[in-house]
C-alpha cells in the first residue's frame, strides 16, 4: 500500500489511519520491540491463519532484511495435510528455520496418554513448553486475539511466564502506552501477542488487502465429514468417525485450523476471500464458538489450559 | 462483527477508536458496557447463550452482561472486574477497542492502564448521586495521563424521572472541574443504560436534549488531530542491515513515530549523541514513500554514515528535545512494594532503558480534591506522586503534557522486573501548579 491509499478519506482529516494499518503499525512495532530486546525469539505457527498472518507482518517488519526468528511448530498428529504442505512450502520460501515439536513422538515415547475423546490440542501444552526449554527461547510469538474468547481477553501483550510457562493472570505486569516490559529471569520467557487487538473480521480483511495466500481449506470445498457433538468433523485415520457415527459429504470450510479431532467445519458456499468475509460479518457466531470442541468443555477451559503452560 | 445489513457497509475502510470506561462499582458501568455491545449486536449467539446459561447457573433471572467481560475465574467467582479486559466492537463507521477497567478505588493503577492507550475517556456517575470523590479521581486519572476526549455519562436519568435539571447541575459541576484540570475537551451525555436511553438510541423520554448518543459519539470524535503541529519524534527500534547481495549496503533505522511528521530531505539530529543528517529515505512496510506521520512503523534512511543504534531519538533538526540525566515527574506507583527514596531503578522510555535512582519524592497527590501531600517518603501501590529520578544516561525526553509517547517511562525493579511505576515527565496538570510548600510555620523546627 502507498502513504496515499492509506488515508482514510471520509474522515475529513489528513493525518487519519484506517483501523488496518493501526493494527498492522501497533503488530510491527511489536515486533521489532521483541527483536531489539531479546535474545532467542521464536514464532509460533501452525498453519492457521492467525500465524500465516504473524509471519507476514514479521516479513514486513524487517524488510528488506529476513525475518529474525524461527518458527517453531507443535505438530499434533493430527493436522491437515493441506496445512502441511503449505508450513513446509512457506518455510522453504523465505529461507527460515523450522523447529517441530510432536505431540505423537511424546505419545509413541510414553509421556503422554492419548485422551478418551481423542483430542490432542491439550496435549500440546508438554511438547511446547519443553521445546521452549530446551531450545531456551526467550520469546515466544503465538497468535492469541483477545477477541476469541474471554480468559485470552485478559492476557498482556507482553506476557510473562514462569519457568513451567505458567501463566498466573493475578500476577500480570500493567501494560503501559506502547512501552512493553520483556525483562525475564534466565529460564522464564515471555509469550508476545501481536495481533491481541485484531479481531476475525480484521485478520481477514487484512488477508484480502494484503493478497496473502492460505491452505486452501479456509474455502468452501467437498469434503467427507460426520457429526459429533453438533460439529462437522474430517473423517480420517485420527479415530473418527466411529462405529455409531456416519460420514456424508458436504461443502465445507474451516473459520479455524487446529487438530483435526477438535476442529470443526462449517457449511459454506464461499470460496473466494470476498465470499469468506461476507459470511464472517454475517455470521452470528464467534469462530471459536462455531468451531473448536476444546473450549466447550468448561466455562474456564482457556484459563485452565493457559495457567498450564497453553498458548 | 454485525448483522448482515451491515456488513456491506462494514468493508469499507473505517477508523479506531481506543477508549476506556471509568465509573464506581454501582455506576452501572458493566450495564453500559452490556448495552454498547449489546445494542450494536456485537455480542454473537454463542457468547450470548454462554452468559444465560452461566447466568441460570447462578441462579439469576436475566443474564448478567458483566460475565462477557469478566474473564478469569476468580472475577466469575467474586462478580468482580479485578484486571482491564480489552472488548471489540465495529460499526460503519468505526472499529472501537474498550479498555473496562475497574471502578475501586484499589485499582486506580488499572484505569491509569486502561487511559494510558485511550484518546477518549467515559466517566460514569449515577443521577441520584451526581459528582462524588470516585467521579473526581476519574476526572483527574483522566487529565493526568491527558486522554483528549472525556465524556461525562450521567447514568440513571431513569431514577430521577428524566429531568433536565438534574442532569444539568451534574454536568455543569463536572465541566467546572474538569475544565480546572485540563480536560482539553468534554462532552456529557444523560442515559439509561438500563432502559437503553442516549447509549445507542436516543431517549424519548429526553427531547430537552439535543446532543449525540454515546455511540454516536464515539463514532464521530476526531481520532487524529493535524500534527503538523506537533514535535516530530522517531525513536529507533532496531537496525535493519540485511548484508544480502540484494541489498549490500542498506542500513535503515525501524521504529513507530511516535509523533508528528517525517518528510524526505528533513534535516534531523540524532540524540542523545546530536549528530545530524538528512533524511534520505522512507520505507513504510517495504513501500517507498515521501511522507510519514504518527503512529506508523516505518524505517528511515539517513544521507550519512553515522553512529545510530537502538535507544536513540531522531528528531528534526532546530526541534529535538532537550537531553537531560534529571528527569522530574509525576508517576503513578503500581507495584505492591512500595518506592521508596535511594531506589535503584530501571527507567524505560521509548526504546531505552537506562539505571536510574530515585532522588527525592517531594509529593504525593490527594486526588479527592488535588492537594499535595508533602515529602510522603514513599509511594504504595495506586499513590499518584511527584518523583525526581537521575539516569546513568542522557534521555532525550518530553513533558508528557508535550507527547504521551515521548513524555512517558516505566520504572522497573530491576532485581526481578516487576514494573514499578508508571512515570508522566514535567508537571502533572496543564495547569502546571508547583506542589505548595508544606505548610509546616505552625510546627517546631528543632
Amino acid at each position: 500500500m502507498t502513504t496515499v491509499a492509506t488515508v482514510s478519506e471520509d474522515t475529513g482529516y489528513p493525518y487519519a489511519l484506517s483501523h488496518l494499518d493501526s493494527l498492522e503499525s501497533e503488530a510491527v512495532h511489536i515486533f521489532r520491540e521483541v527483536a531489539g530486546e531479546f535474545e532467542r525469539p521464536v514464532i509460533l505457527f501452525s498453519g492457521g491463519k492467525d500465524s500465516i498472518l504473524m509471519l507476514h507482518l514479521a516479513l514486513k517488519a524487517f524488510a528488506p532484511a529476513p525475518v529474525p526468528f524461527a518458527l517453531l511448530h507443535v505438530d499434533t498428529g493430527h493436522n491437515f495435510p493441506e496445512v502441511l504442505e503449505y508450513r513446509d512450502r512457506t518455510v522453504a520460501e523465505h529461507g527460515l528455520r523450522l523447529h517441530v515439536a510432536s505431540v505423537q513422538e511424546y505419545i509413541d515415547a510414553g509421556k503422554l496418554r492419548e485422551r478418551p475423546d481423542g483430542t490432542r490440542n491439550p496435549l500440546q501444552t508438554v511438547p511446547l513448553t519443553e521445546a521452549i526449554q530446551q531450545h531456551r527461547f526467550d520469546a515466544v510469538f503465538g497468535g492469541g486475539r483477545r477477541d476469541e474468547e474471554k480468559a485470552r481477553a485478559k492476557e498482556r501483550v507482553f506476557s510473562l511466564r514462569d519457568e513451567f510457562s505458567q501463566w498466573d493472570p493475578r500476577r500480570q505486569r500493567p501494560e503501559l502506552w506502547q512501552l512493553y516490559n520483556g525483562r525475564h529471569a534466565p529460564g522464564e520467557h515471555v509469550r508476545v501477542f501481536p495481533i491481541s487487538n485484531w479481531t476475525e473480521l480484521d485478520v481477514w480483511q487484512y488477508i484480502q488487502r494484503e493478497r496473502i495466500e492460505l491452505p486452501a481449506i479456509y474455502f468452501a470445498h467437498e469434503r467427507e465429514v460426520f457429526n459429533r457433538s453438533g460439529m462437522w468433523l474430517t473423517a480420517g485415520d485420527w479415530g473418527g468417525p466411529k462405529e455409531h457415527e456416519s460420514t456424508e459429504t458436504r461443502q465445507v470450510r474451516y473459520r479455524t485450523v487446529g487438530d483435526m479431532s477438535c476442529t470443526g467445519a462449517v457449511d459454506s458456499d464461499a470460496t473466494t476471500l470476498d465470499a469468506v468475509i461476507t459470511e464472517i460479518a454475517a455470521s452470528r457466531l464467534t469462530e471459536r464458538g462455531a468451531t473448536r470442541a476444546d473450549d466447550k468443555m468448561s466455562e474456564a477451559a482457556m484459563e485452565d489450559r493457559k495457567r498450564e503452560g497453553y498458548f | 462483527m454485525t448483522t448482515s445489513t451491515q456488513s456491506a457497509e462494514l468493508l469499507a475502510a473505517t477508523t479506531l477508536l481506543r477508549f476506556a470506561t471509568a465509573g464506581s462499582v454501582d455506576d452501572g458501568k458493566s450495564t453500559l458496557v452490556g448495552r454498547l455491545l449489546h445494542d450494536s449486536k456485537s455480542v454473537l449467539t454463542d457468547q450470548l447463550e454462554a452468559v444465560e446459561h452461566a447466568s441460570r447457573n447462578r441462579g439469576q433471572e436475566a443474564p448478567d452482561l458483566a460475565l462477557l467481560t469478566d474473564g478469569l475465574r476468580a472475577e466469575r467467582e467474586q462478580g468482580i472486574t479485578i484486571d482491564v479486559a480489552y472488548r471489540y466492537f465495529a460499526t460503519p463507521r468505526r472499529r472501537f477497542i474498550l479498555a473496562d477497567t475497574p471502578g475501586h478505588v484499589q485499582y486506580t493503577r488499572n484505569m491509569v492502564t486502561g487511559a494510558s492507550t485511550a484518546e477518549l475517556a467515559v466517566v460514569l456517575v449515577d443521577a441520584r448521586n451526581g459528582v462524588v470523590e470516585q467521579t473526581r479521581r476519574h476526572a483527574a486519572v483522566a487529565a493526568l495521563l491527558r486522554v483528549p476526549h472525556v465524556v461525562l455519562a450521567v447514568n440513571k436519568m431513569d431514577l430521577v424521572d428524566y429531568a433536565e435539571p438534574v442532569f444539568a447541575a451534574i454536568a455543569e459541576e463536572f465541566t467546572a472541574y474538569a475544565a480546572s484540570l485540563g480536560v482539553p475537551e468534554i462532552t456529557t451525555i444523560p442515559i439509561s443504560a438500563l432502559a437503553g436511553d442516549n447509549v445507542v438510541e436516543p431517549s424519548a423520554h429526553m427531547d430537552w436534549y439535543g446532543g449525540p448518543t454515546v455511540l454516536e459519539h464515539l463514532e464521530t470524535v476526531p481520532v487524529s488531530h493535524d500534527l503538523t503541529g506537533c514535535h516530530a519524534r522517531f525513536p529507533v527500534q532496531y537496525v535493519i542491515r540485511p548484508q544480502t547481495a540484494e541489498h549490500p549496503d542498506y542500513r535503515g533505522y525501524a521504529g513507530q513515530i511516535a509523533a508528528g511528521v517525517f518528510r524526505v530531505g528533513e534535516p534531523v539530529t540524532v540524540l542523545p549523541s546530536g549528530r545530524t543528517s538528512t533524511i534520505a529515505g522512507i520505507d513504510l512496510l517495504g513501500d517507498s514513500v515521501d511522507i510519514a506521520w504518527a503512529p506508523q512503523s516505518v524505517t528511515l534512511r539517513l544521507a550519512d554514515d553515522i553512529d545510530v543504534s537502538r535507544g536513540d531519538l531522531i528528531a528534526p533538526v532546530g526541534d529535538a528535545p532537550a537531553v537531560t540525566q534529571d528527569v522530574e515527574a509525576t508517576v503513578c506507583h503500581v507495584a505492591d512494594q512500595p518506592l521508596t527514596v535511594g531506589r535503584r531503578v530501571l527507567l524505560k522510555h521509548t526504546t531505552r532503558t537506562v539505571k536510574a535512582i530515585v532522588k527525592d519524592i517531594p509529593s504525593r497527590l490527594t486526588l479527592d480534591d488535588l492537594s499535595q501531600h508533602p515529602a510522603p517518603g514513599q509511594l504504595v501501590a495506586n499513590d499518584i506522586g511527584r518523583v525526581v529520578v537521575r539516569t546513568a544516561e542522557p534521555l532525550a525526553l518530553d513533558a508528557y503534557a508535550d507527547s504521551r509517547r515521548t513524555g512517558s517511562f516505566l520504572l522497573i525493579d530491576p532485581a526481578d522486573g516487576t514494573t514499578l511505576s508508571a512515570g508522566m515527565a514535567g508537571a502533572s496538570f496543564a495547569a502546571a501548579e508547583e506542589p505548595p510548600a508544606a505548610d509546616d510555620d505552625a510546627e517546631w523546627d528543632f
